[in-house]
């Protein structure tokens, strides 16, 4: 029963890291691909962590994959804001199919040289 | 069945290293490049999360911990490089 439920697991969380690598190496944009790396990749590591917890079956290695897993739910999230803010303000270009910037708006009109800007 | 079950995710999971790798090499500014570098320690923590639970060595786990740690530094710092830098 627990073979059943850890094999799985784990089909699935390798299935789910697999996707994000094949999100960020086909998205268009640099934003887009941290969006698929970082939800997909956590989804699939916390699958492969909950397989590997009931394989192991004792109390300090369920601790233990306990831990990993709550620093890369608190960490990865951080690790994508901080890129993502960082490459908008270095200058990356954006995807050209993108529909909104709130960011650009809000400094067009605060500029006010734009009327328009805003309702984009 | 476990044993096989365990090689096929280690396959996938290498064929996903080998698939950002690809992002890694193709990237065309240094941001993308950072984000396939993340994706690697994850991927890599993945990996050693898997033979730790098909071998039951407990102290394997351990060092996943350090990876993962490692890993957000890294990126943090490279980020805070970005902010700073042409992203080139």
């Amino acid at each position: 029963m627990t073979d059943i439920v850890t094999a799985i697991l784990w089909l699935a969380g390798s299935a789910f890291a697999l996707l994000a690598a094949v999100g960020v190496l086909s998205m268009p944009d640099v934003f887009t691909r941290m969006q698929a790396s970082t939800k997909a990749s956590t989804l699939g590591l916390a699958c492969l962590l909950l397989g590997a917890a009931l394989q192991m079956g004792d109390f300090a290695s369920f601790i233990r994959a306990a831990s990993i897993g709550a620093f890369v739910l608190l960490t990865t999230p951080v690790a994508g804001h901080v890129i993502a803010r960082a490459s908008y303000f270095a200058g990356v270009p954006l995807w050209e199919g993108t529909v909104l910037d709130e960011r650009r708006n809000a400094k067009a009109a605060a500029r006010n040289d734009d009327p328009g800007a805003g309702d984009r | 069945m476990l044993d096989a079950i365990s090689q096929i995710t280690l396959v996938t999971l290498g064929v996903a290293l080998v698939v950002a790798f690809i992002r890694l090499v193709k990237g065309p500014t240094l941001p993308d490049r950072i984000v396939a570098m993340d994706l690697f320690g994850v991927l890599v923590v993945g990996l050693i999360v898997v033979l730790a639970g098909r071998s039951g060595v407990r102290a394997t786990l351990d060092s996943a911990i350090v990876i993962a740690l490692v890993g957000f530094l890294s990126t943090v710092a490279y980020a805070t490089y970005v902010e700073r830098g042409d992203p080139q």
